[in-house]
């Protein structure tokens, strides 16, 4: 299936990824081409098949509802780029 | 020393051979003579490998040590290790110092290994040529003017030179295997839920999966012992018991049934990687086992299952680089989407945008049935073209790639590059056992023989791996790369 | 024209786990900031979810609760999307397969009536952290402390007619899950939230209008007023030809108005897939058994034992069955006292009124319920009588003493029922009111019955009010009738 050039906007909005021109003309055709070669999917018959999500046929184990993990906030913030007073800083959320 | 296996070293060094910090150092002072070369390090952890080294020296003095104690390893640099660098082959992450350990870092640790440092990659494991690296590309020590294959390609680079005598890879789609074939050495990529995901920073949760990166299938029995085993912190990771995978290596392989997939013998085969195998297969006839020929269908369906799969969890995997709380962050946002884009766009490398531009497409409104849900439903009917084939046959082999190593630049295009993993990315899809188990030469390049096995087939997978490795003795080959001068 | 309005309600409630819902840090509210979000809830790199088996507990408890179907599987998904309180750039949720499946709650209206409100699902999904506005250098801090605490959304169908059966419905749920103690279900810390979607039609259609839904409604009252705004505004907009457009709203207490909340960008797309760090969730037939064989009583069944076994009328069991806190009290106190409809009249009357005129909760009411039971106790066995029970309850109230007999005893409010004493009491007051007692014996028999009270009310004051005073009615009329 051919992407055209407001599809790969889109992604890219929504992935908020910023692309300039170039790069997003690159892109249509890539995955232009990569979306072609995944559509031979396409002719394969599902119809009775059930998706698969992960290769083992496990279920979910649950954890104790217990504390486990103390404060370690100062480590944590260490790698972060901008914070004060303890809490994140991001440009400002206009609600 | 460096011509020593893991499991060789670990006896030299019960037996006093030689200390742990004289391996350390060995190896340290190849990596630093001979990397720049190479580039299959993106952080050298010198100091704290010493520290441990004599750590793990005194421990022994003790008595009663790990199974691991003083033997240098090597990491791919996408495995959370507290206070190094932890930079998954991105600018995204070049500032990234891990406030903690994977689990696997853990268990080795606690088996005694140390670290020597973290190994270059593709960029978020997304690449078969490790040229996807913000570090840049690492060669192949058999042949600079190749690649070492990827995603795992430091680490197999740093085997095969002899830098470090084992390495830490993950397998996505091939990610272990095929540059354990690209660099002569051997590879495993155990079965999914087989081996802690938590502390990997994930490309594609459903299909990555860390394994060791070594001489022999022997040191990867070592490596897998340490390093396997349920982790509570890992939802997926398999709550079953952990064999000792050393214990059945020397077992016989008389009856053993190998089934060969007439799809892995096709078109597009490099001849001389081929008849590499086919040799490979007439060693295990003269080992007693049977050879006959299979069929997994569904195999042309794996390449654009994945390619719709892989990137549509790493597009969600990837949102967490936002340069809010680690990593890169542009200067003097304007405002939040602002803060995002820019980030984003210059952290990441073109073959992580490409990946989260195909996921977040295919993922969106519309296009979800026809192309994840589809994937998925191929998903199963890939993996039950396994589960038949078992049916028939203890063990597949086949190439664990197409070609031998092919040159650094020579596949621009992303198609191109994806076809490399047309034999390795089924079985991650499947989530079996693989392992690569170095088969000979092409020219200069090495080539590898996969095996593969049913779900949790590790021990035999090793048996039979093993097997050959007393039959042969191309595990025991070593580049020119660095002996000049030494 | 007559209008009809329909509201379907969207309740996210926080279930009160001790740790997150896929991590092992604190769920406690009011830490420093982000002292609470471990590497699992900030998202680092490699981290990976575990999911809570009380979690999990509470969400079957709720649906049992409702009568709910409980699938044997559920999925956790991503949902897809960026913002500063979202640390992972995606809410694990659940899409396709929610852990509650279709149910329904009945709500109790203002004339006694009962409506049964049918519920589509719930779900369980982790909460966001919290933006922080006020100014870092013209920068938001983001707090992720909150992020990762178990929520359980309950999502109605559009089922209700007006706010106040909105509010019914809210309260109805916020007594089962108090009653579960599946949540604290306290709205002023953000325990409970919801999301209210309302669209009017003429009065007789069937398709329904165009909603709009109004985000993050977080007390009984603001629900009920935002509905009205919104009714009245979408009324207005369609009677004046216009449309109402499908949105989302916020509610401003402040200004008592919703307004469309400007929509920052086009339509979010949240590319939703099942969540590959977690695999599905199984629930065997053994363990919802457990779970239902163990669940407390539930409002309704309290309000049919209440109304069979205790005998209270409909009206007075709904009352005390409205919450686990008033119905906790109010069994307490009968227990106690032994007499259902006595303990009863005094929650719902003393005890109630002055809570409300105070604005407490029953939950901290400085009488406790044993104190009150043996108030009510004293009341029953004519210890004291009504005028004095009113005075031990303000004393107890007030903290002067710690039980009522303590308070009878020292204020010396103990019921004289010694007719010899009464008597004496009579005979002084008859002697020191000859000219009443005169105008008493002139009047006729009906006229008899209201002027007896003059001298009731001496008798009764020369007891300080501890005489019984039905006793001194009868002996009252018996002797100023004698002669």
């Amino acid at each position: 299936m051919a992407l055209d050039p407001e599809d790969v906007r889109r992604a890219a909005h929504l992935a908020r990824l910023g692309l300039d021109d170039d790069e997003a003309a690159g892109y249509v055709q890539d995955l232009s081409r990569i979306l072609d070669m995944a559509d031979r999917l396409q002719a394969v018959d599902t119809e009775h098949v059930a998706p698969l999500a992960h290769s083992l046929d496990t279920t979910q184990r649950l954890r104790a509802d217990e504390v486990t993990e103390p404060n370690q906030r100062e480590r944590f913030q260490r790698c972060a780029p901008a914070v004060e007073d303890g809490l994140y800083l991001v440009p400002r959320v206009v609600e | 020393m460096h011509d020593k296996t893991l499991s060789e070293l670990a006896t030299a060094l019960a037996a006093g051979e030689f200390s742990s910090r004289e391996l350390t150092e060995h190896y340290l002072e190849r990596i630093q003579r001979l990397d720049g070369e190479l580039n299959s390090f993106i952080t050298v952890t010198a100091e704290q490998a010493l520290a441990s080294a004599d750590a793990a020296d005194a421990a022994r003095a003790r008595g009663n040590v790990g199974a691991l104690n003083g033997l240098p390893l090597a990491l791919k640099d996408l495995f959370c290790t507290r206070g190094v660098r932890t930079s998954c082959g991105s600018r995204m992450l070049d500032n990234f110092e891990s406030p903690y350990d994977a689990t696997v870092v853990e268990r080795l640790a606690a088996a005694g290994a140390l670290s020597l440092g973290k190994t270059n990659m593709d960029e978020f494991a997304m690449g078969s040529s490790n040229e996807n690296s913000y570090y840049g590309p690492v060669k192949n020590p058999w042949d600079l003017a190749a690649v070492p294959g990827g995603s795992s390609g430091g680490s197999a680079a740093a085997v095969a030179a002899g830098l470090v005598p084992a390495a830490l890879g993950t397998d996505t789609g091939g990610s272990i295997r095929q540059p354990a074939a690209f660099c002569g050495i051997t590879g495993l990529k155990p079965t999914y839920g087989r081996v802690s995901r938590y502390g990997m920073v994930a490309y594609a949760s459903s299909l990555d999966q860390a394994g060791p990166m070594a001489y022999s299938a022997e040191d990867c029995a070592l490596l897998l012992e340490a390093i396997a085993g349920h982790d509570p912190r890992d939802s997926t990771s398999v709550a079953r018991g952990v064999p000792n995978y050393r214990d059945e290596l020397s077992a016989s392989l008389s009856g053993l049934r190998i089934g060969l997939p007439r799809e892995y013998f096709g078109e597009g085969l490099d001849p001389g990687v081929e008849s590499a195998i086919r040799e490979a297969i007439k060693v295990y006839e003269g080992l007693g086992a049977s050879v006959q020929e299979v069929s997994l269908p569904h195999t042309d369906l794996a390449i654009p299952a994945y390619y719709v799969i892989a990137p549509a969890e790493a597009s969600s995997n990837l949102s967490r680089f936002d340069g809010v709380r680690f990593g890169h962050r542009c200067e003097n946002p304007s405002d939040l989407i602002d803060l995002y884009k820019r980030s984003r766009a210059e952290g990441f490398g073109t073959e992580v945008k490409r990946r989260i531009l195909m996921g977040t497409h295919t993922l969106s409104e519309g296009f979800f049935d026809a192309y994840y849900k589809k994937a998925q439903q191929v998903r199963r009917l890939i993996r039950q073209d396994f589960l038949d084939a078992f049916e028939e046959v203890d063990v597949l082999m086949g190439p664990a790639a197409p070609t031998p190593a092919f040159d650094l630049g020579a596949k621009k295009d992303p198609l191109s590059m994806y076809l490399q993993d047309v034999y390795t990315i089924a079985i991650n899809l499947a989530g079996i056992p693989g392992i690569s188990v170095p088969a000979g030469f092409v020219g200069r390049r090495p080539t590898g023989l996969q095996i593969l096995g049913p779900h949790f087939s590790e021990q035999h997978l090793l048996n039979v791996a093993h097997q050959f490795q007393q039959a042969t003795d191309w595990h025991r080959r070593r580049p020119a790369f660095g002996e000049e001068n030494s | 024209m007559q209008w009809e309005t329909v509201i379907g309600l969207e309740v996210h409630v926080q279930l009160s786990t001790q740790s997150k819902i896929f991590s092992g840090a604190s769920t406690a509210f009011g830490a420093e900031p982000n002292t609470q979000a471990c590497a699992v809830d900030l998202g680092l790199p490699g981290v990976l979810p575990v999911l809570n088996e009380n979690a999990v507990s509470m969400a079957v408890q709720f649906g049992l609760g409702i009568n709910a179907e409980i699938p044997e599987v559920s999925v956790f998904d991503r949902k897809n999307y960026f913002y500063p309180d979202l640390p992972k750039g995606y809410q694990t949720s659940q899409m396709y397969h929610p852990i509650v499946g279709p149910g329904e709650v009945e709500i109790s209206l203002e004339d006694g009536s009962t409506k049964r409100v049918r519920v589509h699902h719930a779900h369980l999904e982790e909460d966001a952290g919290k933006s922080l506005h006020e100014d870092y250098h013209g920068m938001t801090g983001v707090d992720l402390n909150r992020a990762g605490t178990p929520l359980l959304e309950i999502v109605s169908e559009p089922d209700m007619r007006s706010a106040k059966e909105a509010v019914a419905y809210l309260r109805a749920i916020h007594a089962i899950v108090t009653y579960l103690g599946i949540s604290d279900g306290n709205m002023a810390e953000g325990s409970m939230r919801c999301d209210v979607n309302v669209s009017v039609r003429p009065a007789g259609q069937a398709a329904f209008g165009t909603r709009a839904e109004i985000k993050n409604v977080n007390s009984f009252r603001f629900v009920e007023r935002a509905i009205a705004f919104e009714v009245e505004r979408q009324i207005e907009l369609i009677e004046d030809g216009g449309q109402v457009t499908q949105e989302t709203r916020l509610y401003d207490p402040e200004a008592d108005e919703t307004r469309s909340m400007r929509t920052k960008e086009e339509a979010n797309d949240y590319r939703y897939f099942p969540c590959p760090d977690l695999l599905p969730v199984v629930l065997d037939k053994a363990y919802v058994d457990h779970l239902r064989d163990n669940l407390p009583e539930l409002p309704a069944e309290k309000r049919a034992r209440f109304e069979s076994e205790l005998g209270l009328s409909a009206y007075d069991a709904g009352v005390l069955s409205s919450s686990r806190a008033m119905a906790d009290y109010f069994e307490a106190v009968k227990d106690v006292c032994g007499d259902a409809k006595l303990a009863a009249n005094w929650v719902q009357g003393e005890l109630s009124g002055q809570l409300n005129r105070e604005g407490r909760d029953i939950a901290d009411s400085p009488v406790t319920a044993a104190q009150l039971g043996g108030l009510v106790l004293r009341v029953r066995d004519e210890t004291i009588n009504g005028k004095a029970a009113k005075q031990v309850f303000a004393a107890l109230w007030n903290g002067e003493g710690a039980s009522a007999d303590e308070i009878i005893e020292a204020k010396g409010l103990r019921q004289v029922t010694d007719t010899g004493a009464i008597e004496a009491m009579i005979d002084q007051v008859i002697a020191d009111s000859p000219v009443q007692v005169a105008q008493y014996r002139e009047a006729s028999e009906d006229k008899r019955g209201k002027m007896i009270g003059y001298f009731v009310g001496q008798v009764m004051k020369a007891s300080r009010g501890t005489a019984n005073p039905q006793q001194v009615n009868a002996l009252l009329k018996q002797k100023l009738d004698r002669a």
